[in-house]
C-alpha cells in the first residue's frame, strides 16, 4: 500500500503487467472512491460551472458528461476534471483525491454559492473497465446500459445498489463509472467480483491505473499538468471554449494561444527498454530542451513510452531525440499519440 | 518468506552469488523480484567489464522502481545474460535460474567469505520488517 493523496491504496494486487492485460482483455476493477465530487445546484448552477471550468457546459446535455480543467487567472491548471450535466441548473464535478481541498476552496471562493455542496465523502467510485465491462455491469443492472452512450450517464441499480452509471473511464477501453453511496461501495465491489468471477474480472491497482492511462497519454495531475502548466503546451486546448463567454484564465490562455505555447507535451518512446521517468531531462545536442513528467514500459505496446516538455521547435512527430538516464543521454523520438488506440464505444 | 537456496551465498542489497568451479555466477533474490515487481529492463555490464564488490554493475527497472544492482564479489565479468534484453521478465519467473545476470572471475576470492549464508541472508530479509 502507498500514501495517495492521503489515502492508502494497493499499487498492485497480482501485478502490474498482468493487471495492466486483464483490463485490456477483459476487465478490471478500479476503487476509485477517493476521487472528490462536488455538486452544484440551484438557479445560476450553469453559469458558475461555465466560470469555474474551461469547457463549454452550456452545451451538455441533461445525462451527459465532459472533461474539463479548472484554471486559475494566470492559465495555470488547478485541476483537471468531469463535468456531469445531472439537471438543467444541477451538476456534478468530479476532481482528484489529492485536490479535493484545493479545489473546494477554489471553487467557493472563486465562484461562491449557496448551490455547492462537496459530496466526496457520500460518494464512492468504482470503475469498471474492459471489453467485458458492458456484460458485467449489464448483468447486474436494472436497466439496459448498452443504451447508456460513451459520456453519457442514467440512474439506475446496479447489484441493488442505487448509481450514477457513467460510461466513461480512465483506461482507454470502454467501461463504466458507478457513482454509489460510500457505505454501500463495499457490497457493490463485491457483486461485481462475483458476478464477473466468469468473465475474469479482478480488481487493478494505481500502477496499472497509471500505465493504462499513459498509454492512452491521459495526463494524470501532478505528474503531466499542475498550477505551473498551462492547458495549450499540455495539448489539452480541446477542452477550453473561449467563444463560450468568460471564465478564470481565458484572457491568458488566449495570449498563450496567440503567441503559440513556447513548450508543448508530447508522446516519445525509447529506443531501447530504458525507462524514461518523471523528472529525467530531455537532450537535444547536449542541450536540455525538456523534460519528461510521466514514463513506462507500455505493456500493451510493448515499448517503453513516455510524456514530456520539449521546446516547441522539437515537438514534431519523428523529432529525434534523448533522455538522459543515470548521466548518459538515451536515444527516444516524439511519436503520434495515444500510443495505443483507443476501444471506446463512440 | 520467498525461497533461498541453501547452496546459495547472498548480500544485503539482495543479490546471490553462486559458486561455479573457479566463476561466480550472480542474480538477484526471488525476495528482491518480489519486492520489485514486473521488471522490465535490465542494465547490464559488457563482458571484460570490471566489478568491485558492494558497487552498482547495472540496474533492473521495474514498472514502479529503479534499483542497482551490487556486486557480491570483485572481478572480471566473463559472462553476460543477454537474453534479460528481450525477456527481462524472466527474472521474476526463474530468479535463480535463467533468470541470472552475470558470471564474474573473481580477483579476490576471499570475498567470498564475507557473503551472507542463506541462515543470514533468511534471518536479515526477516529483521528488515518483511
Amino acid at each position: 500500500m502507498v500514501p495517495f493523496g492521503g489515502w492508502d491504496m494497493p499499487v498492485q494486487y497480482t501485478g502490474i503487467l498482468e493487471e495492466h492485460r486483464t483490463v485490456r482483455s477483459r476487465v478490471g476493477l478500479f476503487d476509485v472512491s477517493h476521487m472528490g465530487e462536488f455538486e452544484i445546484d440551484g438557479a445560476g448552477a450553469l453559469d458558475v460551472v461555465q466560470r469555474l471550468t474551461t469547457n463549454d457546459a452550456a452545451s451538455l446535455e441533461i445525462g451527459q458528461l465532459q472533461y474539463s480543467l479548472l484554471c486559475d487567472p494566470a492559465g495555470g491548471i488547478v485541476d483537471d476534471a468531469t463535468v456531469y450535466r445531472l439537471g438543467a441548473e444541477h451538476f456534478m464535478i468530479t476532481v482528484n483525491a489529492s485536490n479535493i481541498d484545493k479545489d473546494w476552496a477554489w471553487a467557493t471562493e472563486q465562484v461562491p454559492s449557496p448551490g455547492w455542496r462537496n459530496v466526496s465523502p457520500a460518494t464512492g467510485l468504482i470503475a469498471v473497465q474492459g471489453p467485458r465491462a458492458e456484460a458485467l455491469v449489464g448483468r447486474l443492472a436494472d436497466r439496459d446500459v448498452t443504451a447508456i452512450g460513451y459520456f453519457r450517464f442514467a440512474r439506475g441499480r446496479v447489484a441493488r445498489v442505487p448509481a450514477l452509471i457513467s460510461r466513461s473511464g480512465y483506461t482507454g477501453e470502454d467501461g463504466f463509472e458507478l457513482y454509489v453511496p460510500w457505505d454501500e461501495t463495499e457490497l457493490l465491489w463485491r457483486a461485481l467480483l462475483e458476478s464477473g468471477a466468469p468473465d475474469g474480472v479482478a480488481p487493478i491497482g494505481l500502477g496499472a491505473r497509471d500505465t493504462l492511462r499513459l498509454e492512452m497519454r491521459y495526463t494524470l495531475y501532478g505528474n503531466d499538468i499542475d498550477q505551473t502548466t498551462n492547458p495549450l503546451e499540455a495539448g489539452l486546448g480541446w477542452v477550453v471554449k473561449s467563444s463560450k463567454g468568460t471564465f478564470i484564465g481565458r484572457d491568458a490562455i488566449e495570449r498563450v494561444r496567440a503567441d503559440g505555447p513556447r513548450r508543448r507535451l508530447v508522446g516519445i518512446e525509447m529506443a531501447d527498454r530504458s525507462i524514461a521517468r518523471h523528472g529525467y531531462p530531455v537532450v537535444k545536442d547536449d542541450l536540455v530542451i525538456g523534460v519528461v513528467t510521466s514514463g513506462s514500459y507500455g505493456p500493451s505496446v510493448d515499448r517503453s513510452i513516455a510524456l514530456a516538455y520539449v521546446e516547441t521547435a522539437q515537438a514534431a512527430i519523428g523529432t529525434e531525440l534523448g533522455v538522459e538516464i543515470r548521466g548518459q543521454a538515451r536515444p527516444a523520438h516524439v511519436v503520434r499519440t495515444p500510443f495505443y488506440p483507443p476501444q471506446v464505444k463512440k | 518468506m520467498a525461497n533461498v537456496p541453501a547452496d546459495l551465498k547472498y548480500t544485503q542489497e539482495h543479490e546471490w552469488a553462486r559458486k561455479e568451479d573457479d566463476r561466480i555466477r550472480v542474480g538477484i533474490t526471488a525476495f528482491a523480484q518480489d519486492q520489485l515487481g514486473d521488471v522490465v529492463f535490465v542494465e547490464l555490464p559488457k563482458t571484460g567489464a570490471k566489478v568491485t564488490q558492494r558497487q552498482a554493475f547495472g540496474v533492473v527497472e521495474s514498472v514502479k522502481a529503479v534499483s542497482d544492482l551490487f556486486a557480491p564479489v570483485s572481478g572480471e565479468v566473463i559472462e553476460v545474460n543477454g537474453a534479460l534484453a528481450s525477456a527481462p521478465e524472466t527474472v521474476n519467473q526463474d530468479p535463480y535460474g535463467k533468470g541470472w545476470m552475470i558470471v564474474v572471475k573473481p580477483s579476490k576470492p576471499a570475498e567470498w567469505d564475507q557473503l551472507l549464508t542463506a541462515a543470514q541472508y533468511e534471518e536479515f530479509v526477516a529483521q528488515s520488517g518483511h
